[in-house]
């Protein structure tokens, strides 16, 4: 190596550096020093922290509240990862076509991006109250008798997810717009000569030039089904009896209402291990079917 | 950009009292309230501010608005672990052992002096004080108190054949009231419920009035022990569960809270159970005759108190301290005690509040305004315990498994009990 | 779509035309709601009766309850900093990483990768003890700082700078430009479709942001609307839909129009800069 790779060497860090800093304080250092405080037990008031080794893991695994979260998050991602990545396509295709009122269309598609969460929760939650609520009105002028849609523990959870895929899905939406219409117009042309049906090349051609966005996209679905938890806040607070707790609302629950800093920390543990596995399997999953650059 | 750190008040202020040492100089107070804005609640607080500022010009008081109780105790707990703790704060009086745990707050018995101030300690009603004082100290002095109340539709109860000027006094009566209050059409679906009572985020509450009438206490006044599986307090459930599963006059589910006084505006339901600090909103808003009357008895008349205390924090100057006191001292003093309980429906919280003109006059042309002063005889201290807010989500969970038909009120019952007993041992 | 189109009427395009404004609907009823409630008195919250008067009351009423205008302040201030933080931190660190050959570079990379995964969002309880250390709770700065060094920026421009020929850049270096005058000169302006796409996402995440500034924010004048909107709506004495979707318009309004105004230049901003 020379002088001049040397100094290349410097310049790169020169540039890397204020970034990683930050990235390192507030990514790096926050993950390792959370692994490290589980091993503790939390302070509080004249009481210091002590090394407790493993036992708040044993606290956790035997926590039922946090099995019961955890499976609630894994039913949420299930519900929001797919639906909010389905519609978001096909939100995409139709606002690509020549649709009548196309700009008031992607208009509403995309509205939920930004209407603040917190904020609209609290119209979800007139939509979903029983009885003079939005969604009982329009059922009562059916016949349909009222339903108490955060209140029931069967469906607690499910109308949050909705709401989730609604907030979600008018944002992909732009991803896959934009990567439509990267997609040549001859090759819809000479499908359509050689007598291909529309799902045909939606499944054979439009779909798999989709892929490396669909990628991106169920990456960002993924991460937003472990950190989307605002409307949990105004909506139900995570009841009927945790019917409708996700982790993250768990972590924010042990850490600012319990005050309980190390158990926290054990159950943030437990959920980068989660998103860890996650991210391995979406990757095998995925990764072969991608032709990215 | 305003980057710069935000320096706390007290820090300002003991800056400046080191700096300017020995002349004479404002003292500064940074104060959190929890009281929800919109209503004239905020603006009365903040009159009442400006009004002793402009008695004491050598104090300087910021109030802040933090937000929900909720968000005033997270507010006020994160400060103080950030070193920037406000000089005082109105907090939910169950909060009391958290911020002794965490070695937030002094007891006013550090503070009091002179006999007179002692004598002041007294002069609040016996239920409020009891979530106020734990082994034999004062922590917290009443100002936001409340108590749950009955509100009841006199038209609902008019066109139901009831008479409207006799709210259910018994739970049977409550029952047999709700039946009558039950509407459905034609097709069987229910448009008007007899009875809410609200179940969302702190069931806990308003289920306390039920063990109570039951004649069970939910803990001691140590916090270190609760009595969740005591047959009792099975008991009183089991009636709150049967009130929508058998006798189908209460609906179904958790039932929201926030929703509740709109619910009762619109008819859905004819009776509800809610704060009497919803006294004001109700008046105004209610489309149709109302009644308010304490809630109905079992074994016993019961109710819990509620809402929020005066507290001093640790971590400031004497002056400070002595500061917060002699503005605490004053806007609990029955003049002011009685202009808060008229703009919010708060109970004020001492006797002689209630004997003051402007007071005398509220009640007369407004008698509602009564009950909750007068259900305080029958009212016991609001569930408080270490670890508070872990062992009221413990009690919630449990009351919301069997309110949602998960569990038997016996089985979830039991289980808040092992969860609690597990956490509390500590403290034994 | 003309080439699937049947002779006389076409059902396919019908049926998705019908779908494509159902599901509009449907996703546009919370804001119709909010319109609704917010221009009419708080009865008519849950009735909808077209015979309902018009009023600003709500409007009123929600902007002398809270300082609004502070608290829409605040969120320009913390969004326009996060956005320049990001921009000027991750422009530099994808141009190393793009240009610069430097031993360990794919292990660093993988290190900033790794962010996608273990965001800010979830360190909460750690991140607040480092801002308490640091001295900055209840700050806007503190809102925003985690956020500033973005793994997802720094990817992105990555993949955008290694699209520029480095014919480019050899020309501008013969010239004698240093590395700076190369970034800004020609790098930067290449990659602005990307700037505005990513600008685009960023904005709309952090003016929705809650969690964060909820825990690290303490007053008035640091809360940014998201916090100023769930603590003006806390529920203790029951909710008042009409003050709340008067709120929720007044600070959510700006955004809109500009996204109406500006839609189709965020679209193609998106197509040019290459998310997919």
């Amino acid at each position: 190596m020379g002088p001049l790779a040397n100094r290349t060497w410097i310049h790169a860090w020169l540039f890397l550096s204020p970034a990683m800093i930050l990235l390192i304080a507030f990514t790096h250092y926050p993950a390792a020093v959370t692994l490290f405080h589980s091993f503790f037990s939390t302070p509080r008031g004249k009481r210091p922290a002590k090394f407790v080794g493993l036992e708040n893991y044993e606290t956790l695994l035997a926590d039922t509240t946090f099995w019961k979260v955890l499976g609630n998050n894994l039913w949420y991602a299930l519900g929001t990862i797919p639906a909010s990545v389905a519609i978001a396509i096909l939100m995409a295709l139709w606002v690509d076509s020549k649709l009548k009122g196309r700009g008031f269309v992607r208009m509403a598609y995309f509205t939920p991006t930004v209407l603040p969460l917190i904020a609209v929760a609290n119209i979800w939650m007139f939509f979903y109250t029983p009885g003079f609520g939005l969604i009982d009105q329009i059922t009562g002028f059916f016949g349909f008798s009222q339903h108490n849609w955060l209140g029931d523990p069967s469906t607690a959870l499910n109308a949050v997810i909705v709401v989730a895929v609604w907030k979600e899905a008018g944002f992909f939406m732009i991803f896959y717009l934009a990567a439509l219409q990267t997609i040549p117009v001859s090759l819809r042309e000479a499908a359509a000569i050689e007598g291909a049906g529309r799902w045909y090349f939606f499944r054979r051609v439009t779909f798999p030039l989709l892929m490396p966005t669909t990628l991106f996209v169920s990456v960002n679905a993924v991460i937003n089904s472990f950190r989307l938890v605002d409307h949990i806040f105004v909506m139900t607070e995570g009841g009927p009896d945790n019917a409708s707790s996700l982790l993250l609302f768990y972590i924010y629950e042990t850490s600012f209402r319990f005050w309980d800093t190390a158990y926290a920390s054990t159950l943030t543990v437990a959920l980068l291990l989660l998103l860890f596995a996650v991210a391995i399997g979406q990757f095998l999953l995925l990764d072969k079917r991608v032709h990215y650059r | 950009m305003h980057f710069t750190k935000k320096l706390g008040i007290g820090a300002v202020a003991a800056a400046m009292s080191l700096s300017m040492a020995g002349a004479a100089q404002a003292v500064d107070l940074q104060f959190y309230f929890p009281v929800a804005v919109g209503g004239k609640a905020a603006d009365t607080i903040e009159a009442l501010t400006k009004e002793y500022a402009a008695a004491h010009p050598d104090v300087k008081i910021d109030a802040v608005y933090a937000g929900s109780y909720q968000n005033t105790i997270t507010k006020a707990l994160t400060a103080v672990k950030g070193g920037q703790a406000p000089q005082l704060s109105v907090i939910l009086a169950v909060d009391m052992f958290t911020l002794i745990e965490e070695d937030a707050i002094v007891p006013f018995d550090d503070l009091i002096k002179t006999d007179a101030d002692k004598e002041w300690l007294k002069a609040f009603y016996p239920a409020f004080m009891e979530n106020s004082q734990t082994g034999g100290k004062t922590y917290g002095i009443p100002f936001q108190r409340s108590t749950p109340v009955m509100y009841w539709n006199k038209d609902a109860f008019k066109k139901a054949g009831l008479d409207p000027n006799t709210p259910p006094a018994t739970w049977e009566e409550l029952v047999e009231f709700g039946k009558k209050l039950t509407v459905k059409d034609a097709s069987g679906k229910v448009t008007q419920w007899g009875v809410r009572i609200p179940s969302s985020g702190f069931p806990y509450w308003l289920f306390q009035g039920l063990s109570t009438q039951n004649d069970v206490i939910l803990a001691n006044s140590d916090g270190n022990k609760t009595n969740f599986a005591d047959p009792k307090v099975i008991e009183a459930l089991q009636y709150l569960v049967d009130l929508s599963a058998k006798h189908e006059v209460m609906a179904p589910g958790i039932i929201e809270w926030g929703a509740t006084p709109k619910a009762f505006f619109e008819g859905e339901s004819a009776i509800m159970w809610t704060t009497t600090g919803n006294l004001t909103n109700v008046r105004a808003n209610a489309p149709f005759e109302f009644g308010v009357a304490m809630l109905p008895a079992n074994k016993r008349r019961g109710a819990p108190t509620g809402g929020g205390n005066f507290y001093i924090f640790k971590d400031s100057t004497d002056e400070q301290k002595a500061a917060s006191l002699d503005f605490i001292k004053w806007i609990s003093a029955p003049t002011q005690a009685a202009k808060w309980s008229i703009a919010t429906g708060y109970v004020a919280p001492r006797p002689d509040a209630w004997e003051t003109p402007e007071m005398k006059a509220y009640v007369a042309d407004f008698p509602p305004a009564l009950v909750a002063r007068d259900q305080l005889q029958y009212a016991v201290a609001e569930l408080s315990t270490y670890q508070n807010q872990r062992i009221t989500t413990i009690f919630n969970d449990g009351l919301e498994a069997a309110i949602t038909g998960k569990m038997s009120p016996e089985e979830a019952m039991n289980d808040a009990q092992q969860k609690a007993d597990k956490i509390l041992k500590d403290y034994r | 779509m003309n080439a699937f189109r049947l002779s006389g009427f076409d059902y396919d395009r019908a049926l998705n035309t019908v779908g494509a404004w159902a599901l509009a609907l449907v996703w546009f009823a919370p804001l119709i709601y909010a319109f609704w409630t917010a221009f009419h008195p708080g009865e008519y919250s849950t009735r909808f009766e077209l015979t309902a008067p018009l009023t600003l009351e709500n409007f009123v009423a929600a902007w002398n309850a809270a300082p609004f205008a502070r608290y829409f302040l605040n969120t320009v201030l913390l969004v326009t900093s996060i956005l320049i933080g990001q921009f000027v931190l991750c422009t530099l660190a994808a141009f190393a990483f793009a240009r610069f050959e430097f031993r360990g570079r794919d292990a660093v990379f993988v290190l900033v990768l790794l962010q996608l995964l273990v965001m800010p969002d979830i360190l909460i309880v750690e991140n607040y003890r480092t801002m308490r250390f640091l001295g900055l709770l209840d700050t806007i700065l503190a809102i925003g700082l985690p956020y500033m060094a973005s793994a997802f920026g720094i990817f992105l421009l990555r993949q955008t700078f290694k699209t520029i020929p480095k014919e480019l850049d050899d020309a501008a270096r013969v010239e004698g430009a240093g590395f700076m005058t190369i970034l800004l000169k020609v790098y930067v302006p290449l990659a602005k479709p990307t700037y505005l796409a990513y600008g685009l996402v960023s904005v709309s995440h952090h003016w929705n942001n809650f969690l964060w500034p909820l825990i690290v924010t303490n007053s008035v004048e640091t809360r940014p609307v998201t916090v100023g909107l769930s603590v003006f709506s806390s529920t203790d004495q029951g909710i008042d839909w009409a003050i709340i979707t008067a709120a929720t318009l007044m600070t959510s309004g700006p955004l809109l129009i500009a996204f109406l105004l500006f839609q189709r230049q965020f679209v193609q901003s998106f197509m040019r800069a290459g998310i997919k």
